[in-house]
């Protein structure tokens, strides 16, 4: 068992686009879950559409990398248009129901043959990464120490996602501090009370389901940027998964969505290395390999379970602030 | 408690008097009115809510909307302020129509309410319900928002408007708390302080005096009187008939839907109907059981009623006692 | 780069991807100079595999559809740019591929050389030792062979009902469930596939007789569904977790369970018995498989009773008063906890009968079986409104008519998503579902 690499593996994990992508993904949650109270269950669906308008407008329309991170944006907020027009009235069980079923429908929509020569179908897309990486300002070479040792790309994508992640954090500071974050806090408490006092909480939702959207897509995009676009990576599990981080943080918090992320994919990283090892030196006589794969997921469910039943308002989040919706 | 706070012996204030034209018949017409509603009908599923074929609510005078529970009071107050819709019916504000206007277009043409199940917003502190009440922010932008300089300048003033709202309804020392400590009187208070921070110009409150301490309940009969020398219009919901004949210029009773009688309090407190309206509910009830003289079954009608005559002992009681 | 290249880079495992940034880039740009390899599907997944070549004239045919299907197993793939196409199959030696003629080009046709052939698009490929076999149609300019349209569409009702029906007997758990707890129980669907599971390892793992793995199943199910109302839903009742947290709590059991079962019965898929019985002939082309048959029948006769239950006896009367209102029920004198724990026990009870009728109509058992339908079951029940349990029967027939005939009109592996579009849309105009009740206000 090479612990070493094992310990490398998790430390990597801590910075990877995918824990970055994690983490912009809980931040767009809790603008929709913890500070509005949307239970919004279809956070997948803007991963998916940022990374596949982002790869489809490179792929099959020559689109700049840029561009294309616009494309993914833009249509992350017409998707928030379409899903919340007839949602955002529904009483909130109602709303995680619709919100996953609408997630599953652009999933489906990505995956069916029908648009093979665009989506790539099963087989997803890749090979877009060429205009990203023509924008490198990091003179070629391997940086780094420990296990943070990448090449310039590898940086690249590394400090544009935390750049990125960065951005929307402090947004998210900024909006939730100021008289429109109090009324979206009113909101999440009572809303018939927010509308009693003349705001317009259908509009004020919206706009907080948008903004969030466009936190996840930003999310899909940087998970998608160094490899490729994996349709089964945006079924429903992601968004549960990226729950269970953003619980793990706090819901109602500016950074415990990152924190949680990092916990979950260091988590994740490590139990992916250890438990193999583990298995392979017969510590764990009674699984395979295979299986013992399958118990890190196991151990999310659970985990999301004992967080909401004993932590519901996560490592960072104050114990009177955090109330779940009704 | 200081002496100071403790009710004095109320003082009478000058009634508005000849709100009316005409016969004082339900339905009559106003000199002034603020609100003119007409054929307004809701029903859920075979039930008739509400079925008001026409009333009208003077200007610049409290008028208190009085009858048995589920008798359609604050399912008239939500299809008038946009909470509801009517399955027919339409009705103006201040020469506005309303009839499919959202709730929260309503508010912002200065019909605000409250609601009879109180709606604090508990995670919010005791001065950002406050701040939430008031209009036209800046800041509540999503674009400004982000540029404190372009809001504080205005977000100050709002403070120090809540400030003073808060001291007149002894919530001041609750500011930084969050709202969900407080109790179920004070919540009552602060949603009634958070209405007025949007300088309304018709309030409109469900039950404002339910739960609130009766040591306050002389407080708020004040302060909804001051409203009225504001220039504002009060519409309210209660129960107590003893505030209602105390404060109220203008009466209107429902029952099951309908408005069965309006007037000034000494004439409506005579009319039969509203004897009947208040009777023809409890009916079936036995006083004695209702007061727990005699032991028996009690339905919800009677639990209602039951409920409503152990808080009014308690109220006397409790003036009696802080009176002395 | 275009797209014709970028797509057959191949689907890439999650972590090595990462890892292997470099790799994959070079790949996909080594790719670029291969050939067109032939469409494929499954062929990673199993050692067996069916290949072929669509031609006109020896002029490929691209985006031509076929489906590969025997002993349960049933996948489709389309050519490739050189009409190349290529399945991999479990194991089992009769395999039927069936060519979809409607993505022919127009007039074009498979042409039965034989002359005796009533349907020469469908053809049965045998695996020969060599694990792998070829698999070619004649193609010219011909009639085609198509099923009437209305043949069709009956075939698709009949079929649509009978998953309706299914569908139903796990939506009325849910809804019961929701009546009585205000709970929206994600983890209904791992109830689903516990019962196929149940079924399986009692009949396969155990080789008992079908007739009573079946029951055995229902009766572990409705024990199943006892020990988590016992072991965790009346104690987080006890405690007063609020019902969003409690639908978060349900996600997660949701998962554990779901990858409990993939750690017990690994990835693939299995068989119950029986599940490749013949099918037979009812009327004009349709025809149902006896499973299938008797399947439909069970789903009925159950509901029946459940519906004689809930109306007639005093514990079904109850547990309707508890859904109107539980606090009133509560006051006049009923066992709140004894009803959400029958209601428990029968949603289980049904939802394992579900599920094993699910693995005949798949067919197949695998461990998210269950999830593939929780949202037609959400749908289901969200139709008919939250809460009601013949509202929650009428939503799944609802489903599982239009999911079944909508593949007439649409894609098949689009195929959920009508009945998904229509539950968004009905709730737009109806917030509260088709038989719900509006919330009250102030
Ligand atoms: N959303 C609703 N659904 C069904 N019935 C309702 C609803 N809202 C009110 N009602 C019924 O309408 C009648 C009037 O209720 P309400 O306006 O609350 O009476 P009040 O405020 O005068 O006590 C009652 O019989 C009540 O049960
Ligand atoms: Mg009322």
């Amino acid at each position: 068992m090479d612990i070493l690499q094992i310990l490398s593996n998790t430390g990597s994990s801590l910075i990877a686009p995918a824990t970055i992508g994690y983490a912009l993904a809980a931040l767009g949650l809790a603008m929709h879950f913890g500070f509005t109270g949307l239970l919004n269950m279809g956070m997948a669906a803007f991963m998916a559409i940022g990374a596949y308008g982002y790869a489809i407008s490179i792929l099959t329309f020559g689109f700049p990398w840029w561009g294309g991170m616009l494309v993914g944006i833009g249509g992350s907020l017409v998707f928030a248009l379409i899903l919340g027009i007839p949602t955002l009235r529904l009483r909130g069980d109602y709303l995680a129901i619709v919100t996953i079923a609408a997630a599953e429908v652009v999933r489906l929509l990505f995956l069916t043959t029908t648009f093979d020569k665009y989506t790539g179908s099963a087989d997803g897309l890749s090979g877009y990464h060429a205009s990203f990486r023509s924008f490198n300002p990091i003179p070629d070479g391997t940086y780094g120490f420990g296990p943070w040792e990448y090449n310039a790309n590898g940086w690249w994508v590394r400090i544009f996602g935390i750049a990125v992640l960065a951005l929307a954090a402090f947004i998210l500071w900024a909006v939730m501090r100021s008289p429109w974050g109090r009324v979206i806090k009113g909101i999440r408490e009572d809303e018939d009370a927010v509308r009693a006092l003349g705001k317009n909480v259908f509009s004020y939702k919206l706009q907080s389901l948008m903004l969030g959207g466009v936190f996840g897509a930003m999310g899909g995009i940087i998970y998608a940027l160094p490899a490729s676009v994996n349709p089964g990576v945006y079924v429903t599990s992601l968004t549960f998964f990226v729950y269970t981080a953003l619980l793990l943080g706090g819901a109602a918090t500016i950074f415990g969505p990152i924190i949680g992320s990092v916990i979950f994919w260091g988590v994740q990283t490590l139990l992916s290395n250890l438990l193999p090892a583990l298995v392979n030196i017969g510590v764990l006589p009674f699984m395979t390999t295979t299986q013992s794969q399958t118990v890190r997921f196991i151990l999310v469910g659970v985990a999301l379970m004992l967080l909401v039943i004993y932590r519901p308002q996560g490592i960072l989040g104050n114990k009177k602030e955090l109330t779940f919706v009704k | 408690m200081s002496s100071k706070d403790s009710p004095a012996a109320p003082v009478e204030r000058e009634k508005t008097t000849g709100l009316h034209k005409g016969d004082i018949v339900p339905g009559v017409a106003k000199v002034d009115p603020i609100i003119i509603a007409d054929g307004i009908r809701r029903t859920f599923g075979g039930l008739t809510a509400v079925n008001v074929d026409h009333v009208e609510i003077p200007r610049n005078a409290i008028t208190a909307l009085i009858g048995p529970n589920g008798a359609g009071k604050t399912t008239l107050f939500n299809l008038l302020t946009g909470f509801d819709k009517p399955d027919a019916g339409k009705w103006t504000f201040d020469g506005h129509s309303l009839a499919g206007m959202g709730a929260h277009k309503v508010a912002r043409l200065g019909q605000v309410r409250t609601f009879q199940l109180t709606k604090a917003l508990g995670l919010l502190t005791v001065l950002e319900n406050m701040k939430l009440g008031a209009k036209d922010q800046i800041g509540e932008n999503i674009f400004r928002g982000m540029i404190p300089s372009l809001w504080r300048k205005q977000e100050a003033e709002i403070e120090e408007r809540a400030i003073v709202l808060l001291k007149k309804f002894k919530l001041d020392a609750k500011s930084s708390d969050f709202a969900a400590s407080l109790s179920g009187g004070q919540r009552k208070l602060l949603e009634m302080a958070r209405a007025l921070m949007s300088q309304p110009t018709l309030v409109m409150l469900d039950e404002p005096m339910a739960g609130v301490n009766p040591a306050l309940t002389q407080s708020l009969l004040d302060h909804i009187l001051d409203l009225k020398d504001e220039g504002m219009t009060v519409l309210f919901v209660e129960h107590d008939m003893h505030m209602v004949r105390h404060i109220a210029d203008w009466v209107i009773v429902m029952a099951e839907g309908q408005v069965v009688a309006e007037g000034p309090p000494d004439q409506v407190m005579k009319n039969q109907a509203v004897i009947d309206a208040y009777l023809g509910s409890h009916q079936d009830v036995d006083l004695g059981v209702v007061t727990g003289r005699i032991e028996g079954e009690l339905n919800t009608a009677a639990i209602d009623l039951a409920e409503e005559v152990k808080e009014l002992d308690a109220n006397i009681a409790k003036r009696k006692e802080t009176g002395k | 780069m275009n797209t014709a290249d970028y797509r057959r880079t191949r689907r890439k495992n999650r972590r090595g991807v990462l890892v292997a940034l470099i790799v994959a880039l070079s790949a996909a740009f080594s790719l670029m100079a291969m050939p067109a390899m032939a469409d494929e599907v499954n062929v990673d997944e199993y050692d067996n595999s069916i290949i072929g070549n669509v031609k006109l004239n020896s002029e490929p045919l691209e985006g031509v559809l076929l489906t590969v299907s025997g002993g349960g197993y049933e996948v489709e793939v389309a050519t490739d740019a050189d009409g190349r196409w290529k399945v991999g199959v479990p194991d089992g030696d009769e395999f039927s591929v069936t060519l979809d003629e409607s993505t022919l080009p127009d007039g074009i046709a498979v042409i039965d050389e034989t002359g005796e052939d009533d349907t020469p698009n469908v053809k049965e490929a045998m695996i020969g030792p060599s694990g792998s076999t070829v698999m070619n149609f004649f193609i010219g300019r011909g009639e085609r062979n198509v099923t009437s349209f209305f043949d069709q569409f009956v075939e698709r009702i009949v079929n649509g009902v009978n998953f309706g029906l299914m569908l139903g007997l796990a939506a009325i758990g849910i809804s019961l469930v929701y009546g009585t707890t205000g709970l929206s129980n994600f983890a209904h669907a791992e109830m689903v596939t516990f019962g196929a599971v149940m079924a399986l390892i009692v009949s396969v793992d155990l080789g008992w007789p079908v007739w009573i793995a079946i029951p055995l199943a229902v009766l572990l199910s409705a024990g199943f569904g006892w020990t988590l109302d016992a072991g965790l839903w009346k104690p987080l009742r006890k405690k007063g977790v609020g019902i969003v947290q409690l639908m978060i709590v349900s996600i997660g059991l949701s998962l554990a369970l779901r990858y409990t079962f993939q750690y017990f019965r690994g990835g693939g898929t299995e068989q119950l018995p029986g599940s490749d019985s013949p099918d037979i002939p009812l009327f004009g082309s349709v025809s149902l498989s006896q499973t299938n048959m008797i399947s439909m029948v069970v789903s009925i006769v159950v509901i029946v009773i459940f519906a004689w239950w809930l109306v007639k006896t005093k514990i079904g009367k109850a547990t309707r008063a508890v859904s109107d209102n539980p606090s009133l029920a509560a006051a006049s004198g009923i066992d709140v906890d004894q009803v959400v724990r029958v209601v428990w026990i029968l949603a289980a009870a049904m939802a394992g009968l579900a599920g094993v009728l699910w693995a005949y109509f798949r067919p197949g058992i695998r461990w998210d079986m269950g999830a593939q339908i929780l949202l037609l079951v959400f749908a289901a029940v969200t139709l008919g409104g939250l809460g009601t349990a013949f509202g929650a029967l009428v939503g799944s027939i609802i489903v599982g008519v239009l999911v079944e005939t909508s593949s007439l009109f649409i894609p098949s592996d689009l195929k959920y998503v009508g009945a998904l579009v229509v539950l968004i849309v009905i709730l737009l105009f109806r917030p509260q579902g088709i038989l719900g009740r509006k919330e009250r206000i102030g």
